[in-house]
């Protein structure tokens, strides 16, 4: 409306102006400051890791070198191996967990309404309360082998977090246990959302309750899989938070995740060029997952 | 014996009562419909025939067999509901060989199944499609295949026709008929539509807030309803009710039907109509149920032999239905329908001189609307 008249108009009023541009002065700000911080930033980073920056900024360019030097890191590569373990372990337990509590939670329970926002609740907090909580709990002298121990169970021994092949583990643990809660809410939404007949047609097919759901319900729910992979797979790739909380990175730099990675050699051990270099191939990864999500996103929009 | 024995079978879903105290019983190969308004129990009782709900007392017996605690699978029974609710993630061919699968039906007769249920509903283009690529009396018909690839018992659709559009819907419920007629399967079936349920069913039951009101033949509760709901419930357009006054006439009797404006309709009793509960019922009010099409243009051609008593009204509508006309005339203190020939030539305002064929009348008790005679 607000354009037409502007155009038909002989003279614009000063209020037809005002009305046309008035939405884009109130966003100006906002955009302006998300291009400069999110994409700015982004290429800043870009820029950075082709260049020897060491403790602060500078623009003396040496091309790919970071990125050379940062394949040979040994570290890097404890922290990317770190990453793969520890995101498919996560992902893939908290869909298991997460299908099976929303399962049993569809059984037409008593109290489900309470159930479901103990199991929820986790979500609600942190990821640093949730490290915090766990680094006591797992921690030898204090947490769960001080607890089982002291029921006189002496040779009870439960002590992954210093030790360095096992610690990565105990980021899975902390990570499925503030997760799956969440995982489990998607799939009730999508096993509401399930046609009660179908159910009942393949009740009365005679297929047991374990093969309707795994060849009836399952299948229906198959876009909830995609939306939760790619929500774990997103927090996987920025767990950041739990790490220092949990381990800070320890022992030694066994759990290192690439996110702690960029973060020690950006701003801890003066290494600007070679952290940005390893947040670029951090923002690759994202967007390898990312665009292909979004881009079935829109196409099924599209196709209604 | 009967293919399907319902005994007093109750439902309550809390503290409120579904279904209560409801019995049927139909013989193998035939075709039983449940008809009644929405929300009066029919899916209720579907669903505790196939065991998808645990009734609350009674019993339900299949072929002589007490399956009132089998599940679903153990009963041998096939389901059409009314969603269709076809299997989304799968084919036609695997949505209809499905059921066999689970049954472990070996896979060749499982593909001999299929080929015959996709011949006998013309389904075979569309073998290989998903649910989503099928039109709404596609799915339809693919959902009477998965029942039909099976041999069950007893086949139990609910409300198969409603999605459908009104052509579509008659020409499937001829073609249901047609393959009840061919396989001589036992049916059970629930309808809100109640020309479905005159056109297909052996056996019809009313159903009413969880009870069952009447259970017969077509012909049984069309012309012989048990009560005023029955009787409004069946046919379209509906029964009239006529509030009129018994009263004794000679040795029999006659209904006064009071008009305001000029002199009172009296419409005699057919006497070998006469009832024992009439005597009661002198000169108190009463319910004269006449149908549309027990009323007929006077023709004076025929006006010698013709049977029924002449009654004259104003018509107020006139409403030409292509095959019938449909009249509308003020009577006493209601207005009653009148289904006369495509011929007759009236013009609303007009007076009209109608036969009515008081042998098939019916009358209700006018507190309990139950059926007096
Ligand atoms: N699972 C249920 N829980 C509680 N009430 C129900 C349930 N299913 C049906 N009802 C009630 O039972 C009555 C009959 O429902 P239904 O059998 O579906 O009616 P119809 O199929 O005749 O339209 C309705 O009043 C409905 O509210
Ligand atoms: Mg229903």
């Amino acid at each position: 409306m607000s354009e037409s008249t502007t155009r038909t108009a002989v003279r614009p009023t000063a209020s037809g102006w005002l009305q046309a541009w008035l939405p884009r002065l109130v966003l100006a700000p906002s955009i302006a400051v998300s291009l400069f911080f999110v994409y700015g930033f982004m290429l800043w980073t870009f820029v950075l890791s082709l260049t020897s920056s060491r403790m602060l900024p500078s623009y003396d360019f040496v091309g790919f070198g970071q990125y050379s030097r940062l394949m040979a890191n040994e570290r890097w590569w404890v922290a990317s191996t770190n990453l793969m373990l520890f995101g498919t372990l996560f992902i893939v337990i908290c869909l298991v967990i997460g299908v099976l509590l929303a399962m049993l939670l569809d059984q037409k329970i008593r109290q489900e309404g309470a159930l479901r926002t103990i199991y929820l609740y986790p979500m609600a907090l942190s990821f640093i309360v949730t490290g915090v909580v766990w680094k006591w709990l797992l921690n030898p002298q204090l947490g769960i082998q001080a607890m089982v121990q002291g029921w006189g169970f002496e040779s009870f021994r439960f002590d992954w977090i210093v030790d360095s092949d096992m610690a990565i583990y105990t980021l899975v643990i902390a990570a499925v246990w503030q997760a799956s809660g969440f995982v489990m809410a998607l799939f009730l939404a999508g096993l509401r959302g399930v046609d009660d007949s179908i159910v009942k047609a393949a009740q009365l097919d005679g297929a047991s309750l374990p093969r309707i759901y795994w060849r009836v319900v399952m299948p229906c729910l198959r876009p909830v899989v995609f939306s939760a992979v790619m929500i774990l797979a997103h927090i996987a790739i920025k767990s950041f938070d739990l790490v220092v909380a949990l381990t800070g990175g320890g022992p030694g730099y066994a759990t290192d995740l690439p996110a702690t990675f960029m973060y020690t050699h950006a701003f801890n051990r003066a290494q600007i060029g070679l952290g940005s270099a390893s947040a670029m191939l951090m923002l690759g990864g994202v967007l390898a997952i990312l665009i292909p999500y979004l881009y079935s996103e829109l196409r099924s929009r599209k196709h209604g | 014996m009967a293919a399907l024995e319902i005994h007093n079978v109750r439902k309550e879903f809390g503290n409120e009562r579904v279904l209560k105290d409801v019995s049927i019983s139909i013989d193998s190969g035939e075709f039983l419909i449940l008809v009644g308004p929405s929300g009066c129990g029919k899916s209720t009782l579907m669903n505790a025939i196939a065991g998808l709900e645990p009734v609350t007392s009674g019993n339900i017996y299949i072929d002589g067999e007490d399956v009132t605690w089998r599940t679903p699978a153990e009963r041998d029974i096939a389901m059409v509901f009314q969603s269709y609710a076809l299997y989304p993630s799968m084919t036609v061919r695997q949505n209809i060989s499905f059921g066999l699968e689970m049954r472990k039906v070996p896979k060749a007769e499982r593909v001999a199944a299929v080929e015959r249920v996709a011949d006998l509903l013309q389904i075979f283009p569309l073998l290989e499609r998903k649910p989503a690529q099928l039109s709404g009396g596609q799915r339809q018909r693919v959902a009477m295949g998965r029942a039909l690839a099976r041999e069950p018992k007893v086949y139990l659709f609910d409300e198969p026709l409603s999605n459908l559009d009104a052509k579509l819907r008659v020409d499937m419920r001829t073609e249901i008929k047609k393959l009840h007629q061919r396989l001589g399967t036992t049916i059970v079936y629930v309808t809100h539509d109640q020309v479905e349920a005159m056109t297909l069913a052996d056996c019809i039951a009313v159903m009413r807030d969880g009870h069952i009101l009447q259970l017969g033949s077509p012909d049984e509760v069309y012309n012989n309803p048990v009560d005023m709901f029955v009787a409004g419930f069946m046919g379209s357009p509906s029964m009239n009710f006529i509030r009129a006054t018994l009263e004794a006439a000679g040795d029999g009797y006659a209904l006064r039907i009071a008009t305001p404006d000029e002199d009172n309709v009296l419409l005699p009793w057919p006497s070998e109509r006469n009832a024992a509960g009439l005597v009661e019922q002198l000169n108190k009010p009463i319910i004269l149920g006449l149908r549309p099409e027990h009323f007929s243009e006077e023709d004076v051609r025929l006006s010698e032999q013709a049977e029924g008593t002449l009654m004259e009204a104003k018509v107020s509508v006139v409403e030409p239905t292509g095959a019938d006309i449909l009249l509308r005339l003020p009577l006493g203190e209601q207005e009653i329908t009148a289904r006369v020939g495509p011929k007759c030539a009236i013009a609303p305002g007009e007076r009209l001189s109608l036969r009515v064929d008081m042998a098939r009348a019916v009358l209700f008790d006018a507190e309990t609307e139950k059926r007096l005679a």
